[in-house]
């Protein structure tokens, strides 16, 4: 690990960046690219990294920087890039607020509560993981219902086992890549089980998490009832129809001490909340332009904070784009203004930006709702990009060229991905 | 040396019993078989403070719901407990309903309970917007409020516990016999300990207790309430309790904004023959929001983000029993269902009287103090008070609970007032009670409890017993 832990911290800065994982250290370096002078770099963890601390599997890094990397390594990699670049980190620091003057003010175990001034703010607070009560599990309320998330940070964080029979309901990433890291823990991992007909996390970890340990997945089928009065003692699961209702007549009970919820991901949205910040009521983050600024001028924001990524590369990607952006806008400099609203049609749920310009290059980030093979994604009639498959849990990227818009005259564009 | 009185059972009704015997010369103990007080029905409940018109005249309810309501604000001034009178509505869907409106506030006014209106629906839409444009009429009563009611029974103890009540959490009362000198043995586990008088607030075992004493035959069964608790995102779409006229076959379910202002929906309310069946179910969530949604039909499931269920001890007439029993010295408090949390301070002041009548002798105690030393709330205070305080103690500094903004020092104060597990510290700051329900807060809140307590992560639970969280890696095993 390293730390260079700032002593002064100052009145005013031209960047501040609320968040210091992938996201955030890609915004600041991509703040500093274009010329700003202060940045800060605020974490409310002991150490910046986000996420990626506990992530200790490989499968980070391919498309960054050629190579598989743990996520350890993925941040290490990073936050040395963040220090040369001669950033201000400060960790151990919560921000509770940012007012409309873009005057931050922190919590701090260092600095106790602090007031910045910033030019451009980058929120970049990275996701907090779907809990129990969002999807109304009938039953008792003993301990042993937890997030993967959480369960991944008792194992590879804190060293300890969150259970030793353990029923794994969702199919996210977090949920299959702990599924095996349980098992080589010595764990009895009971199965995965997925309320939809299809799985919610990666192919490759359905694959490397799952197939390769012989841990059953159970799609169409979810848990109905957990027992137990202090500690989890088994749950009842059952197969649901087409509505998503389960039928109980089909129901059975499997003996566990531990329920596994890796149900989802949104925006920690805390803070865009006390803004008032204009959200997506689909991925719950901020609406962003092509700069990646929010309804609040000069604040802009990027990574898990705006749309759930299922690779980091991508939020690397997007977040240098919001850093870069930041630092132009303390500069005066603005690109030309967004003048096509993205309209999600059929099959897509949601794109990332919201708008784009006629002017400029982008990648259009969007997430379909159902698999399909053999498709295109359509952006009305100028552009069509075939694509083999669509599936829920991988996003979808598509670069969009200047000479495609210009011969687009409306002010919404329509994307549909449909069957070729 | 016997104590004078043993009060079995902590929940609102003991707990504001010892602290009103705390004002005199006594040496009262409290019993409570779970690790904390306050962790039975006292904490899932609705937390309304009634208006004072529910309950039938004639009734104990009746009687001690509004001289209840009236001693609230008194108590909160010297308890520091979160408590406001922010009023409620009861709607009206048609003519019929409208009558029954008139009649519950006629019995109000009987009562003297000021400010009881009938508001026209405009009126009714005027203040709540969020209501059900098919509202025709509601009975508005400003005297109804909202408590946080974990934090009332913790400041009632602590209270109590600084005027010299003992307290004895982990501990189950077993058996319940006479000694020739007349003081009673009471047997906690393969303890006993001796007092002269005992008040019976064991809740849904309050039976029990009685029978061990051949104090009454009474029955106390449990009747379930689940409540539903949504996104604080929702917060102030509703600022007053709502809740449906009541019909023969339901009694409504209510929109309650909780003290701190999250929006909770429920409860139900169905018969269980298991004691200790808090299941939440499917049926009851379909139910609560169902129901709700003819009020205010903006709710929906999708904004839950917790759920539990409370028990309510009934005893067969429906009616409280609190008197003393066919055994000298023994005095029952059975059957404290809705509104027993209103009626608390209430009761707490019959039985005082019911226990003199018995032959306590009731002398004041002069070092008695009233108030509890106030708590910080961090998030509440002004910027400078927040700067002045954590410039004192950087742990004010270190965000705890992300969700509720409660500082680390909140909860290691939590916990040198006695909190024990996460539950206790839950209920005690707030931490953990947001929408993450702990996933960010709780590993910080478990160190927190191992280092200030000295105890290894394994021995942490989420509410006693055997609701452990964190278990040792296999020996050995590295992969
Ligand atoms: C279990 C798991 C496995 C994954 N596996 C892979 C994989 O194999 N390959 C891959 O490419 N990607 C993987 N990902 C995805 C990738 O890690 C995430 O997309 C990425 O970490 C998101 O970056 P972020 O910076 O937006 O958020 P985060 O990493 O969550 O960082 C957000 C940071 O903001 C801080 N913060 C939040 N609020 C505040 C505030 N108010 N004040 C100060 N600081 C704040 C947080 O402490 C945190 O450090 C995985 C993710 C998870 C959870
Ligand atoms: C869903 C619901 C909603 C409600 N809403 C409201 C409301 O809005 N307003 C209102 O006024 N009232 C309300 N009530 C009623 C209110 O919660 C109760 O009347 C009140 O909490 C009863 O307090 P108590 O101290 O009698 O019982 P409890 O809180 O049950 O306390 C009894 C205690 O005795 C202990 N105990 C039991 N057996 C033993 C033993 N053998 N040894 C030692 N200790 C023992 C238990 O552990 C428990 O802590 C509601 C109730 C429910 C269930």
């Amino acid at each position: 690990m390293i730390t260079d832990e700032i002593r002064h911290l100052a009145r005013a800065y031209d960047v501040v960046i609320s968040g210091g994982g992938p996201a955030g250290m890609a915004a600041a370096i991509g703040a500093r690219s274009q010329g700003a002078e202060k940045i800060l770099l605020i974490d409310r963890e002991r150490e910046a990294g986000g996420i990626l601390w506990q992530c200790i599997h490989h499968g980070f890094g391919l498309h960054h920087f050629g190579e598989e990397l743990t996520g350890p390594e993925y941040a290490q990699r990073y936050l040395e890039e963040v220090l040369e670049n001669d950033i201000d980190v400060l960790t151990d620091t919560y921000v509770c607020d940012i007012s409309p003057e873009r005057q931050l003010k922190l919590m701090s175990g260092r600095h106790g509560i602090a007031v910045v001034d910033a030019k451009a703010v980058v929120l970049a607070m990275g996701a907090r993981e779907r809990t129990r009560g969002a999807i109304r599990i009938p039953g008792e309320r003993p301990s042993g219902v937890l997030t993967a998330g959480l369960a991944q940070k008792f194992v590879n964080m804190m060293g300890y086992l969150p259970g030793r029979r353990v029923v794994i309901l969702g199919s996210g990433d977090i949920g299959l890549i702990m599924a095996r890291r349980l098992t080589l823990e010595g764990v009895e991992v009971k199965g995965v089980f997925e309320i939809m007909p299809h799985a919610n996390g990666l192919n490759r970890n359905i694959v490397q998490c799952l197939h390769d340990y012989d841990i059953p997945l159970h799609l169409s089928t979810t848990v109905v009832d957990i027992h137990g009065r202090q500690r989890v003692e088994k749950v009842t699961v059952a197969p649901v129809d087409g509505a998503l209702k389960p039928d109980l007549s089909r129901a059975w009970d499997i003996d566990c001490d531990t329920v596994l919820l890796s149900i989802g991901l949104i925006p920690e949205n805390e803070l865009s909340r006390k803004i008032d910040l204009r959200l997506d009521p689909v991925t719950s983050g901020p609406v962003v332009n092509s700069t990646m600024e929010t309804s609040m001028n000069g604040v802009f924001a990027c990574g898990n904070v705006v749309h759930i990524h299922d690779l980091v590369d991508f939020v690397s990607e997007e977040s240098v784009l919001a850093g870069r952006n930041a630092g132009a806008y303390i500069t005066g400099r603005r690109p030309p203004k967004d003048n096509i609203r993205l309209l999600p049609g059929d099959n897509v749920a949601y794109c990332v930006p919201h708008t784009l310009s006629s002017e400029r290059e982008h990648i259009v980030y969007m997430r379909v709702r159902k698999p399909i093979e053999k498709c295109s994604v359509r952006f009305g009639e100028v552009l069509e990009k075939k694509l083999r498959y669509v599936f829920p849990a991988e996003m979808v990227n598509i670069k969009v060229k200047p000479q495609f818009l210009e011969n687009f005259h409306g002010d919404a564009l329509r994307v549909d991905v449909v069957q070729r | 040396m016997a104590h004078d009185v043993a009060i079995v059972g902590g929940g609102v009704v003991g707990c504001a019993i010892a602290r009103e015997l705390s004002r005199f010369r006594l040496r009262v103990l409290l019993i409570e078989k779970e690790c904390e007080v306050g962790a039975g029905t006292s904490k899932s409940n609705s937390g309304i403070i009634h208006a004072g018109y529910h309950a039938g005249n004639g009734t104990l309810k009746g009687e001690l719901e509004w001289a209840g309501n009236q001693k609230w604000d008194t108590l909160r001034a010297e308890l520091d407990f979160g408590f406001e009178r922010i009023g409620e509505l009861m709607v009206a869907f048609d003519a019929d309903q409208v009558a029954i409106l008139e009649k519950y506030r006629d019995q109000g006014l009987r009562r003297a309970i000021p400010g009881l209106e009938v508001w026209d629906g405009e009126r009714v839409r005027r203040e709540e917007p969020a209501i059900s444009a098919a509202v025709v009429a509601a009975l508005h009563a400003p005297t109804a409020g909202v408590v946080n009611p974990y934090e009332v029974c913790f400041s009632l103890i602590d209270n109590a516990r600084a005027n010299g009540v003992d307290l004895m959490v982990d501990s189950r009362v077993t058996g319940i016999r006479r000694d020739a000198d007349g003081t009673f043995a009471i047997a906690v586990g393969s303890r006993t300990v001796g007092a002269r008088f005992i008040v019976n607030c064991a809740g849904l075992y309050s039976d029990e207790i009685a029978r061990m004493a051949g104090a009454g035959d009474f029955v106390v069964r449990a009747r379930k309430g689940e409540e539903y608790l949504l996104d604080k995102r929702l917060r102030g779409m509703v600022k007053k309790i709502v809740f449906p006229c009541p019909t023969p076959e339901s009694k409504g379910i209510l929109v309650i904004p909780t003290y701190d202002g999250t929006l909770m929906v429920g409860p139900t309310a169905h018969f269980v023959d298991d004691k200790e069946d808090r299941t939440t179910t499917a049926a009851g969530s379909d139910e609560v929001f169902r129901n709700v949604r003819r009020v205010v039909p903006g709710i929906s499931e999708r904004d839950c983000i917790a759920e539990f269920a409370g028990l309510r001890a009934v005893a067969a007439g429906e009616d409280f029993i609190i008197g003393p029993s066919e055994v000298k010295g023994f005095i029952n408090c059975a059957g404290i269902q809705s509104p027993g949390l209103t009626a608390a301070p209430a009761i707490a002041e019959l039985v005082r009287d019911m226990l003199q009548d018995e032959g306590l002798a009731l002398e004041p105690n002069p070092s008695f103090v009233p108030s509890v030393r106030k708590r910080v709330h961090f998030a509440t205070l002004s910027t400078e008070e927040q700067i002045r305080l954590a410039d004192e103690d950087r742990r004010y500094g270190r965000i705890g609970c992300r969700c509720e903004q409660i500082s680390e020092r909140e909860i290691v104060d939590a916990i040198h007032a006695g909190a024990r597990t996460l539950d206790g510290i839950k209920f005690r700051t707030r931490a953990g009670m947001g929408r993450c329900q702990g996933g960010f807060c709780s590993w910080r809140c478990m160190e927190l409890l191992s280092s200030e307590l000295d105890i290894p992560m394994t021995e942490i639970t989420k509410r006693g017993g055997g609701s452990w969280i964190v278990c040792e890696r296999e020996e050995g095993d590295d992969a």
